[in-house]
């Protein structure tokens, strides 16, 4: 028990405790609301560009809006369409997973294979490099209008194949040609992807395939065992940012299509290039179904982000991080 | 924090839904006296109009600038229905729009987005049967409501080789599908490889920007809707008769061989390009619009040609000399802040004929009331008069539109591509498919 001297020190010092308490308490706050300052044009921006019109799509999305009108609440009515009554909701989700089932994986595919050719080069490193990245500074519009030419079917590839006796498709024309001719621009801009799986592919370290030689490993199983786990992530990375960049697959297929066909129809030929993104701009932009539209993207937003999760979640099974991790 | 955030929440919708869709009002106005002094005013025109024609037009509207010496007036081009539409959501709406896609009219007299011009001609005693053939309100005008008005006019009909014909010892144009089919087989001519090296006859739907599924199916008669806006493709015999003879067409040929050619042509993009196909020399026979012959002039084109209205089907003769038209439409926005006189302005731009007679020379456009249809300059030249007299056929006509604007063609343009490729098994079976699709596009609104 305290005598009664020891008891106003201890109150004494209880106070200054609590004082100090305060003040740094104060200080934390005003450090925070520096912090917060500092911040502000990125949260205004962020709130203003991002929260108020995600919110506004989520509003409008269950609203009929015709950009010329007021919205109307119309419920569940939007997504209901969707699912049961859009006559080419299902075809563009159809052409959709084509492009992430198959020109997805032929990217990365792609870019592994380049990347390897360009590390076993010994001279002229550099200027393959440059030629491999080059077609990724080529816009995309422009990019599609020269695959026009080069794939129209009295088009040069054509002429080559003529010589070779090889069948002459109609490419662009013919909606059984049409994603394989997409297909190959995204092939030829594959640079990006290429540049990373290169600095990846150099960056295994030389000690493991020297110790998968002295184990006696082939070429092909030095690369199972030893180069595809280390780059991994890199494929993972790859495989998520395709996955994402198919579900919004547009602009390649909106100039072909647009440039095949006086009628100008998005999806030509035989909505074989209606994707997705390609039918929600023709409900939003050309038909001014914006509420419509805006249910398309809340839909599309949740698949996105549900692949996402699935896909990380999977990858714990296959991405392997020096160091462990993650 | 759940409340915080519930809160934030409400506060977010009930700003979207303050903030989404403001537009301007639909306060009527009286016209203003033409003779009458008024005070200097600027009027904003847009329209689509680019390069030459963009100039065309801008010359003519000076005009209405001599006419109306208060009137200033700023003509802005290369404005499309998307443009127009944002800026009236937007409340900064031009004082007139003029638009190229007749086919959205009805979604503007169905939102109000353009102002029903009737009271406003009936306040300036503008009698529209007296003045516009019967044919032009079909795409200006939406369940009563005069949203629109034309501002010129486009007419298809049948451009014609006449050295090819000669050649071949054909003397005049078909008048009938039946006869289009035998002249264009004998007009193809082959390589020796068995490529198409002239096609008589052009029948791929979509290829060149004229030939549709609806331009083809007015020379059958085929009605799109009945009067209560429900589609009939199945129930009108004579889209199945119109889809029958195309086919036969293109399988006379190959679908193959006449895709091949037209890619040989250039493609779609040849249309609009001295390398379009009737231009040399390549294609006999071609539907296209009254405006190829300024093309066929501006490109220096040697082809000996003459023109003609469409040949229809042969059960119908009385279809011949009527076709489909369908062109620029201009209107007054709602929330305009000078209403009176942006309708004055319209009205000059869509009913003065020394104004349509003129801007008509210079786009080489059909001019689109009754007055000005008379030009001599315009009747006198044979290769232009037949579309001129296909205006004013009372049977030609625009498809009738709806609120959801292109959408309609768009899913018959996706059928027809189908078809003519030979992916479509059953016709019948197509066409309610089709029909399906666009009521169901009709639900959505």
């Amino acid at each position: 028990m305290a005598t009664t001297a020891e008891r106003p020190a201890a109150a004494l010092e209880q106070a200054s405790t609590a004082a100090r308490r305060r003040r740094r308490r104060r200080a934390a706050r005003h450090r925070q609301l520096v912090a917060l300052a500092f911040m502000s044009p990125w949260i205004i921006g962020f709130c203003a560009f991002y929260v108020y019109p995600m919110i506004s799509s989520l509003y409008f999305s269950f609203t009929k809006y015709d950009i010329l009108s007021q919205p109307k609440w119309v419920g569940l009515a939007n997504y209901r369409f969707m699912f049961t009554s859009d006559p080419l909701f299902w075809v563009a989700i159809r052409n959709t997973l084509w492009i992430i089932a198959i020109m997805v994986p032929l990217q990365v595919l792609f870019g592994i294979v380049t990347a390897t050719v360009l590390t076993r080069i010994k001279r002229g490193l550099p200027f393959y490099r440059t030629v491999f990245f080059l077609p990724t500074m080529v816009p995309l519009v422009a990019a599609a209008l020269g695959f026009i030419y080069i794939l129209n079917p009295a088009g040069p590839v054509n002429r080559v194949l003529g010589v070779l006796h090889l069948p002459e498709p109609l490419w662009f024309v013919d909606p059984r040609w049409t994603k394989p001719g997409l297909t190959l621009i995204g092939l030829w801009g594959i640079g990006q992807v290429m540049i990373i799986f290169l600095a990846s592919l150099l960056d295994v370290p030389r000690q493991l395939y020297e110790a998968a030689e002295l184990e006696g490993a082939r070429p092909w199983q030095q690369f199972r065992y030893v180069t595809l786990p280390m780059i991994s992530p890199v494929i993972f990375f790859s495989v998520l940012i395709g996955m994402i960049q198919g579900f919004q697959y547009f602009t390649q297929a909106f100039v072909v299509s647009k440039a095949g066909d006086r009628t100008n129809e998005v999806g030509y030929p035989q909505d074989s290039l209606l994707f997705y993104t390609s039918r929600l701009y023709q409900q939003g932009f050309e038909g001014f179904h914006m509420g419509y539209a805006a249910a398309m993207s809340w839909v599309m937003f949740v698949v996105i982000m549900a692949c996402t999760v699935v896909l990380i979640r999977s990858s714990r099974r296959w991405v392997h991080y020096q160091g462990g991790f993650r | 924090m759940r409340r915080r955030l519930i809160g934030l929440l409400a506060l977010a919708l009930l700003a979207a839904a303050c903030t989404a869709g403001g537009g301007g009002s639909d306060k009527p106005a009286a016209t203003v006296d033409p003779n009458a002094n008024h005070a200097p005013l600027t009027l904003t025109v847009w329209s689509d109009f680019s390069a030459r024609e963009l100039g065309v037009v801008t010359a003519g509207l000076k005009m209405a600038t001599q006419k109306y010496p208060w009137m200033t007036i700023k003509h802005v081009g290369s404005k499309n229905d998307q443009d127009i539409q944002r800026a009236v959501n937007g409340g900064t709406p031009p004082d007139v729009a003029i638009s190229f896609t007749p086919d959205n009219a009805a979604r503007y007299c169905d939102t109000g987005a353009w102002q029903d011009l009737n009271p406003y001609l009936q306040s300036s005693k503008v009698d529209k049967a007296k003045v516009w053939p019967e044919g032009v309100f079909s795409y200006t005008s939406f369940e009563g409501k005069q949203c629109a008005l034309p501002m010129l006019t486009d007419a298809y009909g049948l451009y014609y080789n006449t050295d090819l014909l000669k050649k071949h010892g054909i003397s005049a144009p078909p008048k009938t599908t039946a006869e289009l089919a035998d002249m264009a087989k004998k007009l193809t001519e082959y390589n020796p490889d068995g490529s198409i090296k002239v096609a008589g006859f052009m029948p791929l739907v979509g290829f060149y920007g004229s030939t549709t599924a609806n331009t083809l199916s007015h020379a059958y008669g085929a009605k799109w809707y009945d009067e209560n806006l429900k589609p009939t493709l199945t129930s009108d015999p004579n889209w199945t008769k119109m889809f029958t003879w195309q086919k036969a067409m293109v399988d006379a040929v190959g679908y193959d061989k006449l895709q091949r050619f037209a890619a040989k042509l250039g493609g779609a993009n040849s249309e609009f390009s001295a390398q379009n196909g009737f231009e040399t020399g390549k294609i006999a026979m071609m539907m296209d619009g009254e405006w190829r012959n300024a093309f066929i002039e501006g490109d220096k084109s040697k082809v000996n040609y003459a023109t003609a209205p469409f040949p229809v089907d042969p059960d119908q003769p009385g279809l011949y000399g009527s076709g489909q038209i369908g062109g620029t439409i201009g209107g007054v926005p709602k929330g305009v802040k000078h209403p009176a006189e942006s309708w004055l302005l319209l009205q000059f731009m869509t009913t003065d004929n020394t104004y349509l007679t003129t801007i008509a020379h210079g786009l080489k456009n059909v001019p689109s009331t009754f007055e000005s249809l008379k030009d001599q300059q315009l009747q006198n030249d044979p290769r232009f008069k037949p579309f001129l007299d296909v205006f004013a056929n009372q049977q030609s006509t625009f498809k009738p539109i709806t609120p959801i604007g292109q959408t309609d063609t768009d899913l018959m343009n996706t059928f027809t591509q189908k078809w003519q490729a030979g992916k479509v098994p059953d016709l019948q079976a197509g066409l309610k498919q089709v029909e399906d699709q666009i009521a169901k596009q009709l639900q959505l609104g």
